[in-house]
C-alpha cells in the first residue's frame, strides 16, 4: 500500500523558528478534513490530536484501515458534527503520518533524520498548524478542540493566536506537564532506548525496528490511560484462555494478554523516534512558565469562549489540573465554562463512548455556534 | 418559574455582569438574560444540572460555592445571586463575605423558617415542617442552617452587612421589610429577598 497516496500535505514555505533555536522551512504538514467549509468560512474547527493520534480523526483511517481515533466524537450528527462544521486536523510535526518528522530524510545529508531531527515543542506544533488557516482562507476558526496533548495545543493556540478562534475546548489536559507525567514519558523513552534495535535512533538505515522497546513504552503508557476501577471491572484476575496458571511467564492473565496486544499493534503504526520527540514536546510544555508564572497572562488578549472538560477517574491529567486553567481564566474575567464528567474509563474517557461527555461537547459547540 | 425571580430581576440593572451561585437548571439565568440582557455565569454543584445548563447554552462552572468562589477577583461582578441556597452552607457567613468580595452587590434569598405555617406545623404536628419551599424531610435535607427573616436581619446587623433592600414575599405578593413591620413580615412571609451592598 502506498501510504502517500492517502495523505494530503501542504508544504510550509514560511520559515518556522523552533523553540530549540533551529529554523525549518519547506517542510510538509499532513492534514485531513471532514465536512464542508461554508461560504462565510466561519464553521471551521481545528482538532488537535494527542500523543499517538494522527490527522485521521474519524471514518476509516486509510493507512491503518481502522476507525479514526475520535470516531465517537466526530462525524455526521456527532458531537463535532461534520454535517455542520468543517473539521481540520493535522499530523503534528515530529509525528509519523506524513508531517515533517524524524523518519524524514535530511535534504543536506540525504540520511534519515533520526535523532538529528530538531527537538520540537507544543508551541512549534501549533505554529506549524496555523498555516492551515491561510491555506483554506480562514480568518477565524469557530473552535479549537483537543484532548490530552491536543488540549495543550488548544491552550497554546489561543495564547499564540488570541483572535483566531471564537471558542476553545481543552479536554483532559494541563497547562504544565507534571513530574508524574514526565516520569511516565521518560519510562517510555528509556524502554525504546534500551532496545538494542533502536541503535541510537538510526534503526531505519539499518533495517531494524525497536519494536520490543516501543511496545513496552506503549504498554506502560496504556496503563496510565485507564483507571484502576476500569481495569478491575474489565479484567479483574480473569485468565487468558486457560483454566489455571501455567506456572511460567506466558500471559496467564487477560490483562497481560491485552497489554501485549496493545503493544504489538502499536508498533505497526507508530515510529519509535516520533514517540521520543512527541513525549519530549509534552514534557517541555509549561504555559505557566511561558507566562512568567501567571497562567492568566496566556489568555489576557483573547475573547474566545472556553469550555474546559475533565474526567473523574483521569489520574494522568486530573480534574485539579484542568481546574487550574479555569481558575486562571476566571481571574481575568474570561468567558469559561467547566464540567467534570463522571466516568470510570480514566484518561481515555475523551476517546470513548462516554455519553455525558459527548452530550456536553455537542451542546457547547452547537449552542456557541448560534451565538454572535 | 419561582415568583422570586421577577423580584430579583427588578433589582438588577440591564447589561450588568452577574454570577448566579447555585444556579440549578439555569432558569433564573435564562430569565435574566431575556429580561435584563445580562452577561451571566453560573456555578452549580450537581453534574446533572450542569449538563442541563450546557444544553441551554449557558456559561456554567461545575463547582462548590464554598471552595470555588475564591478564584474570582474582587468586585468582578455587578451582582452575585444566591437564591435559596444560603441555608445549605456549612459556613453561611463566609459565603456572604465571599459574595460581597467578588460582587459589588449581592442578592440573597432565604426560605423563611419564621413563616406562621411552619411554626404551626411544628406546634401542632410536632414534626419538622415540610412545605413547598422546604420540601425535604429532616433526615435528607441539605438545609443545615435554616433561619428566619428576623434571624437574617439580626445577623446582618451583627456582621455589618448593609441591607439596601429587604423584601418579603408571600406567595407572589411582595412588600418591603422595615424595622417596624419586621415581626409581622417574619410571620406572614415564606421568603425573604435581600439586596446587600459591599
Amino acid at each position: 500500500m502506498n501510504i502517500k497516496e492517502n495523505i494530503k500535505t501542504i508544504t510550509i514555505n514560511k520559515p518556522l523558528k523552533l523553540d530549540c533555536g533551529k529554523t525549518i522551512n519547506n517542510f510538509p504538514l499532513a492534514y485531513e478534513t471532514y465536512g464542508k467549509l461554508n461560504r462565510g468560512k466561519n464553521n471551521a474547527i481545528l482538532v488537535f490530536h494527542a500523543l499517538t493520534g494522527d490527522q485521521f480523526v474519524t471514518g476509516i483511517n486509510p493507512v491503518t484501515n481502522k476507525d479514526g481515533w475520535w470516531s465517537y466524537a466526530v462525524g455526521p450528527g456527532k458531537s463535532v458534527d461534520t454535517d455542520k462544521y468543517f473539521v481540520i486536523c493535522a499530523n503534528v510535526i515530529g509525528g509519523c503520518m506524513g508531517s515533517f518528522g524524524p523518519s524524514h530524510q535530511n535534504p543536506d545529508t540525504k540520511k534519515i533524520y533520526g535523532t538529528d531531527f530538531p527537538v520540537i515543542t507544543i508551541n512549534d506544533m501549533v505554529n506549524a498548524q496555523v498555516n492551515l488557516l491561510d491555506h483554506f482562507g480562514i480568518k477565524k476558526l469557530f473552535s479549537v478542540v483537543g484532548g490530552s496533548m491536543g488540549g495543550m495545543q488548544v491552550l497554546q493556540f489561543v495564547s499564540n493566536y488570541p483572535d483566531k478562534t471564537k471558542t476553545a475546548v481543552p479536554i483532559a489536559c494541563t497547562s504544565s506537564h507534571s513530574a508524574q507525567n514526565i516520569a511516565f514519558n521518560e519510562l517510555g523513552r528509556q524502554a525504546i532506548a534500551a532496545d538494542h534495535k533502536w541503535q541510537d535512533g538510526e534503526y531505519s538505515s539499518k533495517n531494524s525496528i525497536p519494536d520490543k522497546g516501543l511496545a513496552v513504552a506503549r504498554m506502560a503508557a496504556h496503563i496510565t490511560y485507564l483507571s484502576k476501577k476500569g481495569l478491575q471491572e474489565k479484567f479483574g484476575r480473569k485468565l487468558q484462555e486457560r483454566d489455571d496458571f501455567k506456572f511460567g511467564f506466558d500471559a496467564d492473565f487477560q490483562i497481560e494478554s491485552y497489554l501485549r496486544y496493545q503493544g504489538s499493534v502499536f508498533v505497526d503504526r507508530f515510529d519509535a523516534n516520533s514517540y521520543l520527540y512527541i513525549t519530549r514536546a509534552m514534557d517541555y510544555f509549561d504555559l505557566v512558565k511561558q507566562n512568567n508564572g501567571n497562567l492568566s497572562n496566556a489568555f489576557k488578549n483573547t475573547k474566545a469562549k472556553f469550555f474546559v472538560i475533565s474526567f473523574t477517574s483521569d489520574w494522568l491529567y486530573p480534574t485539579q489540573e484542568n481546574k487550574d486553567i479555569v481558575i486562571a481564566l476566571n481571574a481575568i474575567g474570561a468567558n469559561v465554562g467547566f464540567v467534570e464528567i463522571k466516568s470510570d474509563k480514566g484518561h481515555d474517557s475523551f476517546l470513548l463512548d462516554v455519553p455525558d461527555f459527548l452530550k456536553a461537547l455537542k451542546n457547547f459547540l452547537d449552542k456557541s455556534f448560534l451565538e454572535k | 418559574m419561582k415568583p422570586e425571580f421577577k423580584i430579583i430581576s427588578d433589582l438588577i440593572n440591564e447589561n450588568s455582569q452577574v454570577l448566579d451561585v447555585g444556579c440549578g437548571d439555569g432558569i433564573l439565568m435564562e430569565f435574566l438574560i431575556k429580561e435584563k440582557k445580562v452577561n451571566i455565569r453560573g456555578i452549580e454543584i450537581s453534574k446533572a444540572k450542569v449538563q442541563n445548563c450546557i444544553a441551554k447554552g449557558l456559561t456554567i462552572i461545575e463547582g462548590n460555592a464554598e471552595d470555588d468562589l475564591k478564584q474570582f477577583p474582587n468586585r468582578s461582578f455587578d451582582y452575585v445571586i444566591l437564591s435559596q441556597t444560603l441555608q445549605a452552607f456549612l459556613n453561611p457567613e463566609k459565603v456572604i463575605n465571599e459574595l460581597l468580595r467578588i460582587g459589588k452587590q449581592a442578592i440573597v434569598t432565604i426560605p423563611n423558617f419564621g413563616y406562621w405555617k411552619i411554626g404551626l406545623h411544628l406546634l401542632l404536628k410536632g414534626t419538622m415542617p415540610v412545605t413547598k419551599t422546604l420540601p425535604d424531610e429532616w433526615y435528607n435535607t441539605a438545609n443545615i442552617h435554616l433561619c428566619t427573616i428576623k434571624d437574617f436581619v439580626n445577623f446582618s446587623k451583627t456582621k455589618n452587612f448593609k441591607l439596601s433592600k429587604s423584601i418579603a414575599l408571600k406567595s407572589d405578593q411582595q412588600s418591603f421589610i422595615t424595622n417596624s413591620n419586621l415581626n409581622m413580615k417574619n410571620l406572614s412571609s415564606n421568603l425573604g429577598i435581600f439586596l446587600i451592598e459591599s
